[in-house]
Formats: C-alpha cells, sequence, structure tokens
C-alpha cells in the first residue's frame, strides 16, 4: 500500500493511502472530535464538526477530516482559530435542541446559549439510522422529514417483526442519549417500540 | 418520415421538409408556453382554428402552437409570418378581426400591437424595445418551432451539427471545441463545460452518464422550463454531442415533476428522434450508439445540487454526499457522470455550427457566449431575456424591462436566485457576468432576476429568501439546518418588532459558519440574501431594529394606518370595504380606525380615493390621537383643495 506523508498539528504523519484525514489523525494519536462517525460505518458528514483546517500549495480552507482523503504535503490543523470558531457555532447551535450537549458545549466556551429550538435531544448525526442499515442490515430506523422537520423514526413494517427486541445495539450508539438505555426499549417522539408493536399487531 | 441513415440522409430530409414550405405563405404563429397558456392562448389558438376554417384559409395559412416568446407579461402573443406582425395579449375575440384585416387585407390592428413610451405602435416583434436589444441565439428559435414537431426543428438547421460531429469530428475535437469556446455552466457555479466534459471522458470506466439538469426551482425562474418546453430538440442535440465527446451511450434528464408541458414535449421529442434515427442504437448510421431516459424529480429544491441529483436518480431520497469526488468522477452508481444545466446544453449545438471562435466573440472575457435570464419583480415588461454576457443591470432592468413599473424608484435587483445577493442602486451599470456578480457579493446562479422597487423592505425579502431555503433544506449537516433555522428566527424577530441590537452582526456571525461549515451548495450560499442585504441595506435593518421602524412600510408589525381627520371626507369606503370591521363612522362623520381590531391589510389605505389620501401609513412613530367618535368632517366629498 503506497505511504502518504503529511503534517498534522505540526507533526509529521504517515498513512495510508485513501485513509481520511480524520482517521490518520487518530492513527497518530491526534484526537479530532467527532459525533456522526463511527468506524464501523460509511463516512456520513453530517455534524462538520470535524472540520480541520487544510492547507495545500500555500492555500488554506476548511475540509470535514472524516471524508477528505490524505495527500502527499497537506498541513493539517485541527484546532486552529478558524476551526475552533466553527465548532463553537455548531455546538450552540446543536445545544438549543439538544441541551444534553451542554458539558460539550461549555468545553467551548459556549456557557450561555444564545438560541432556542424545540427540545428534541437528537442532533440527527444518523449514527442509529445508518447502524442499523450498514452494520445490522436490519432498516428499523429511517429519516422523515426535511430541513428543521427532520426526524428519526421507527419503520413499523420492520419493527413489528420483533427485530429491534433482540437487538438494541442502536441504545448504546447514540452519542445524545436520545435512545434510551433503560430496559423498557427505545422511544422516539414519545413511541416506544412497544407501542409500535402494539399499533402492527392490531391490524 | 423513414429512419436516417446518414449526414446525407438528414440534409435530403431537411431539403424535402424546406420543399413542402413556402416561406412567403402567411403563417400565424401562437405561444403555448406556460405564460401564454395561463392567459388563455389555448382559447385563442381555438379560435384561430375554427376562424380559418369558417374563412376558407386552411390552405393558405399556415397556423402553428410555438414554446415560449419570452415576453409573458404581455401574453397571449401571436406573431403572423412573413412579416413578423406581433400582437400581443390577444383574446379569441380578437381572432375574427385578425383573420379579415391582416390576414385577408393585410392591415395591423392598431390597438394589439406594443406602443412604446410615445405612444409610437410597433408592429414588428423585433422592433420592440424588449426584444430589439436582446441577443436571443439560444432561445430564438423557441417563437418559429412547434415543440412536438421535429421538423420544424431540422428545417432550421437542427441536428445538422450532431451529423457535423459524428461524420466530420473525432470525440476530442468536440471537446476541444467546448474547452476552447469557454462555455461555462448554466445552472449555477459557473464551471467551465468543458473542462468537466474531460474530466468525465479521462476516468477510466465503461459505463458514463451524461445527465441535464432540468430541476430548476428557484422561485420565479423559468429559463429552463421555457427552452424544455419550447425546443426540446436543442438540448436534447447538445446531449448527444456531450455524449459523444466524453463517450457516453446512455443519458438522463432529471426534469422536475411540476413542469408537466415540458416532461410530454420532452418525451414526444424523444420519440421523434429515435424514430428519426437521432437517438437509439446507430445514430444517422454512424455507428454511435445513445439513448436517453427521463427521471422526473418529486419536487425537492435540493435535488438540484449535483450529488443529490445524482443520489435521487439511483432511486433514493435527494440528498448530497459529503465526498470529496466530483460527480463527473463518480456520479450516478459511482460511474463517471457529466451533469450539465438545460441551458447549457442547449449552447453545444451553437458552438459546433458556428464555431469557438464566434462563441468567444460575444460576451466578456472570463464569461462568453449569452445567458437568459428572468426577468421579473417590479419591472414594466417581465419575462425571458437572452442578452450577451456583459450587458450591464441598467440595460436588462430599463432598456429591455422598460425600467420600473408605475414610474416607482429602483431599490435593489435580486439575482442569483434564493441564494443569490441584492444589489444596490449604486451597482445598476454593473456589467452581468460570472465574476462581476460574484464580486459583487451576489452570483449569477440560474439566471434569476427580481427587480424590487421602493416599496420593498429588504429585510423582509432577506426573510423571505431564508424561509425558502430553510424549507428547502435537506437537514443533513448541522450548519444548514440548524443555522437557517436560527437565521430565520431572527429575520422573523426583526420583522415583528422584536429586533434587538446585536442581531445583525449575530446573523452575520451564523453566516459565516453556515457558508464555511456546509455540506453542499445550497447551504454554503444560503446566507448570501443576507449578507448582501446587511451589506448594501443596513440602515433597513437598523431602523427596524433601534426605531421600530419599517422603511418601505412591509412589515405588518412596524406599520400602523390612522385617518387624517382634516382629510376624511366620510365617503365611507374604507368603513365598507375593511375586512374585520376596524373602522367605525358614520354620514359626515370622520372615520376611525380602532387600532385593537386593525389587522393591517392595507385595505383602507388602497381604497381611499387618491384624491383624498386621508388614510396614511405610518411606520416607527406613534399613531396621532384621533378624534372623539361623532366628529363631524370638516372637508366634503368632491371638493377640491
Amino acid at each position: 500500500m503506497k505511504k502518504v506523508r503529511l503534517n498534522i498539528d505540526g507533526k509529521d504523519v504517515e498513512a495510508k493511502k485513501g485513509m481520511t484525514i480524520l482517521e490518520a489523525a487518530r492513527d497518530a494519536g491526534i484526537h479530532i472530535p467527532t459525533l456522526c462517525y463511527h468506524e464501523k460505518l460509511a463516512p456520513y458528514g453530517a455534524c462538520r464538526f470535524c472540520t480541520v483546517e487544510m492547507s495545500k500549495n500555500g492555500k488554506s480552507r476548511l475540509v470535514t477530516s472524516c471524508v477528505y482523503n490524505v495527500e502527499d504535503g497537506l498541513v493539517i490543523k485541527t484546532d486552529s482559530p478558524r476551526v475552533i470558531k466553527i465548532r463553537k457555532m455548531l455546538v450552540e447551535l446543536m445545544l438549543a435542541s439538544a441541551p444534553v450537549l451542554s458539558e460539550l458545549a461549555s468545553q467551548y466556551g459556549v456557557d450561555k446559549p444564545r438560541f432556542k429550538s424545540e427540545v428534541t435531544q437528537c442532533i440527527l448525526c444518523g449514527l442509529c439510522v445508518r447502524y442499523c442499515a450498514e452494520v445490522k442490515g436490519a432498516n428499523a430506523i429511517t429519516f422523515v422529514g426535511r430541513g428543521v422537520n427532520r426526524r428519526i423514526a421507527f419503520v413499523d413494517e420492520v419493527v413489528s417483526t420483533g427485530v429491534c427486541m433482540d437487538c438494541r445495539e442502536c441504545f448504546g450508539i447514540c452519542p445524545t442519549g436520545k435512545i434510551p438505555r433503560e430496559t423498557d426499549g427505545a422511544s422516539f417522539e414519545g413511541i416506544t417500540v412497544q407501542d409500535v408493536l402494539a399499533r402492527t399487531q392490531s391490524r | 418520415m423513414a429512419r436516417l441513415k446518414s449526414a446525407a440522409d438528414l440534409e435530403k430530409a431537411r431539403q424535402k421538409i424546406l420543399s413542402k414550405r413556402d416561406p412567403t405563405k402567411p403563417c400565424v404563429t401562437i405561444c403555448s408556453g406556460t405564460g401564454c397558456h395561463a392567459l388563455g392562448s389555448d382559447k385563442v389558438y381555438e379560435a384561430l382554428v375554427s376562424e380559418i376554417s369558417k374563412n376558407g384559409l386552411r390552405r393558405r395559412v399556415d397556423l402553428r402552437r410555438t414554446g415560449c416568446h419570452g415576453f409573458c407579461e404581455r401574453g397571449p402573443i401571436i406573431v403572423i409570418f412573413p412579416d413578423e406582425i406581433c400582437y400581443l395579449g390577444v383574446k379569441p375575440e380578437d381572432v375574427p378581426e385578425i383573420i379579415s384585416a391582416t390576414l385577408s387585407g393585410n392591415r395591423p390592428i392598431d390597438r394589439l400591437l406594443y406602443e412604446d413610451g410615445d405612444g409610437k405602435k410597433i408592429a414588428h416583434e423585433g422592433e420592440i424595445p424588449f426584444y430589439k436589444y436582446q441577443r436571443r441565439m439560444v432561445f430564438g428559435s423557441n417563437r418559429l418551432i412547434d415543440p412536438k414537431n421535429i421538423d420544424d426543428y431540422i428545417a432550421l438547421g437542427g441536428y445538422s451539427a450532431l451529423g457535423k460531429v459524428l461524420f466530420e469530428m473525432s470525440p476530442e475535437e468536440v471537446l476541444d471545441t467546448v474547452k476552447r469556446a469557454n462555455l461555462r455552466g448554466r445552472g449555477g457555479g459557473g464551471f467551465p463545460a468543458g473542462d468537466k466534459w474531460e474530466t468525465t471522458r479521462n476516468t477510466p470506466g465503461d459505463i458514463k452518464y451524461v445527465i441535464v439538469n432540468a430541476d430548476e426551482g428557484d422561485p420565479g425562474a423559468f429559463m429552463d422550463r421555457s427552452l424544455l418546453e419550447g425546443n426540446p430538440h436543442s438540448v436534447l442535440e447538445g446531449l448527444i454531442i456531450g455524449a459523444y465527446a466524453i463517450g457516453s451511450h446512455e443519458g438522463f434528464v432529471y426534469v422536475r415533476q411540476e413542469y408537466p408541458l415540458a416532461v410530454s414535449n420532452l418525451s414526444l421529442a424523444l420519440s421523434q428522434a429515435r424514430k428519426y434515427g437521432l437517438l437509439g442504437k446507430n445514430i444517422l448510421g454512424s455507428g454511435f450508439d445513445f439513448d436517453v431516459t427521463i427521471h422526473r424529480g418529486a419536487g425537492a429544491f435540493i435535488s438540484g445540487e449535483s450529488s443529490a441529483l445524482m443520489t435521487a436518480i439511483e432511486g433514493m431520497v435527494g440528498e448530497p454526499r459529503p465526498k470529496y469526488i466530483r460527480t463527473a468522477v463518480s456520479g450516478v452508481w459511482e460511474r463517471p457522470s457529466n451533469l450539465n444545466n438545460v441551458e447549457t446544453w442547449a449552447n453545444v449545438p451553437l458552438i459546433i455550427n458556428r464555431g469557438a471562435d464566434w462563441f468567444t466573440s460575444i460576451g466578456t472575457d472570463g464569461s462568453k457566449g449569452t445567458k437568459i435570464f428572468s426577468l421579473v419583480g417590479k419591472v414594466k415588461n417581465t419575462g425571458l431575456v437572452e442578452v450577451p454576457m456583459g450587458m450591464t443591470l441598467r440595460e436588462i432592468i430599463y432598456t429591455i424591462g422598460g425600467g420600473i413599473r408605475q414610474g416607482r424608484k429602483f431599490k435593489a435587483v435580486q439575482t442569483g436566485g434564493p441564494s443569490g445577493g441584492c444589489l444596490p442602486e449604486s451597482l445598476i451599470d454593473l456589467p452581468v457576468d460570472f465574476d462581476e456578480l460574484t464580486k459583487a457579493d451576489s452570483m449569477m446562479g440560474s439566471g434569476g432576476m427580481i427587480v424590487m422597487d421602493e416599496d420593498t423592505c429588504m429585510v423582509d425579502v432577506a426573510r423571505y429568501f431564508l424561509h425558502f431555503l430553510a424549507d428547502e433544506s435537506c437537514g443533513k449537516c448541522v450548519p444548514c439546518r440548524t443555522g437557517l433555522e436560527q437565521m430565520v428566527n431572527i429575520l422573523d424577530r426583526i420583522c415583528e418588532g422584536e429586533g434587538e441590537t446585536g442581531d445583525i452582526e449575530l446573523l452575520e456571525e451564523i453566516s459565516e459558519v453556515v457558508r464555511e461549515a456546509s455540506l453542499c451548495a445550497l447551504g454554503q450560499t444560503a446566507p448570501n440574501p443576507v449578507l448582501s442585504t446587511t451589506k448594501y441595506f443596513r440602515d433597513e435593518y437598523e431602523a427596524h431594529i433601534e426605531g421600530k421602524r419599517c422603511p418601505a412600510g412591509v412589515c405588518k408589525a412596524l406599520i400602523s394606518y390612522y385617518i387624517d381627520p382634516d382629510k376624511c371626507t366620510a365617503c365611507g369606503i374604507c368603513l365598507r370595504d375593511c375586512p374585520v370591521e376596524a373602522i367605525s363612522g358614520g354620514k359626515n362623520l370622520v372615520h376611525i380606525i380602532d387600532q385593537d381590531k386593525c389587522t393591517k391589510c392595507s385595505t383602507c389605505f388602497e381604497v381611499c380615493p387618491t384624491r383624498f389620501s386621508a388614510v396614511v401609513k405610518i411606520s416607527g412613530e406613534p399613531v396621532p390621537v384621533a378624534p372623539p367618535l361623532g366628529t363631524k368632517v370638516a372637508r366634503k366629498k368632491g371638493k377640491q383643495e
């Protein structure tokens, strides 16, 4: 496998061709924060929290490290002022609907959030949806709606087969705990797996 | 007609079509584009059919339903060839006179002609200022052909560029011509089409796709629609030529389901082209195979974004892909896929026929050829205009568009669709091309041009576009979904009189992150309406926030209506028309608006006769105390001061 040499936060790093900046950084022990990334899943690029500053041929731009592949000679800054400014705003924006992120937010100096939104505790990272589809092949959870109306929902037809009750692996993957870890099952929009089962079985 | 098996066959077919046509024979063309259709051109057409038949003129007069002519403001439009007499706003009841006076008597009908500002009548379509200063090389054929009849397109030389390419040029030569022409994408980004073609061509792979982006979704824009409806073969011919240059044998047209006429005219065009051997296996006997599938979009604006469009073609929800890889390299089913907009493709046959040098002789240094704009808003002549790149905003808005309606004052022009920017009067002499618009913090986009007058509130405009974009955001990435949500909230608050000091700066702060961190071009450009208005019209924001005043008198929460007791004649019109019964008064009694009941619908303001002008719109100042109920009017009806 061809090697690629790049510099991350002042450290010379060797990475395999085809790796992303995020993977190369993690291999080198450099931390880049993420919310929608999971090593078992295809990169999704939705939370934008892994944004880093990249310089190539003297030009610098912001890129999303979970989807940007390494190239020879890249100079990466994972915590430049530009990057921190972006992450700070992103976490402040997410905090409005997911107050559960307050600890993360305070790490970025966001203590008094300026925005309000409907509290769902869900940041729509899609980890549950993608894990269910890509790892389990079950497709029991999906996105519905568009834009601010985007939500996570169970697919009745799949849940009613009982797969969710045996699996529950999405519980542990949810970064905000929107999917409760209690034994009585998952709940979205106040609807539990049991509700869905009861509804579909009574048809 | 039989299947055409060579370029010579195509030329023979053209000669045959032309031999059956007499250029001196009168031909009545009626615009059947969407604008004229909405204004009743179907009824006019039916009247024409019946009158022509009633007068026994069926053999002596041709009748043709064409695509959009562009002057939609004044439809339904009829043009009578060979003299090109243009009638505007034609109604079915005008038809008998058109037949008797113009067709039989060779006399124009004055009242249906265009009248310029000095009262002079203009009979010839090309002399009407709206058309005269345009350069309609892409859009011009719309008025000459019936889009449902491939023969009309062939008669004008249609598919000759395809013949030339297949038999006289190598794919490399075609690519080189398009590159030298510096044709830039008309759909928004202005990326050089030739470079994109080359990328797809050079990417290894047996299967490559060429795609037409006809997912035009900008509010007020309809140029792609009108081209596809009015001249589908020009787009198709460009696509086949591109496929040949790229080495693609399968194409898609991604067209909005909301464009039923475009879908049906295009479907017909495809089947006619297949029948003629211009599409499918062994095109014109050249050995080149290529066919096209129509994919109808389900109505999401985001599906106009290239990677989202490709995801939608694959049958999934149209959402952009996060990867830093061009769709030209990895698009539909991860195969190299070259996507260009409708207008870009329609330029290709012209470039092949007339050469790259001809094309580059038109336009500016960086932007060659023409661009079609949807000129809409508060301008007198709305419609589609095609002008050379580099024409100034002033020429487009005043010379072609006829200036602002009702003598109002120009305030701004919004270019580039919802994520474009609003340019102020100080930039009215800006030459319109890709680079100049970008430099001015706006963009070419797909060519929307919305003219605004002094009665337009720029904060409200920014709010409108941000609402549109927030509604159309797919919601996948955080900055676009949540950033736009918060920007909309702030703009709503400002327009509702609840703006706070610091809101402008906060808008700009969020804008920067949405612009820099969003996944796709929708989010990256979405702050433009806000940033261009906070830059050029900051005083209006400040008036809303600090003075609780809407200078244009648009934002309802910041305006009040008041009846001036010295001017009121107690005519009773506003009292009668007020939908919420907020006005009290009686015979000879001053009318008074109950501010608590008033919904600020503006009806009283509009119906108060101008000779009285007693209803006053107020913003940013307290409503004067009304006289007690029962106060007699000082001024009598009909009495002029």
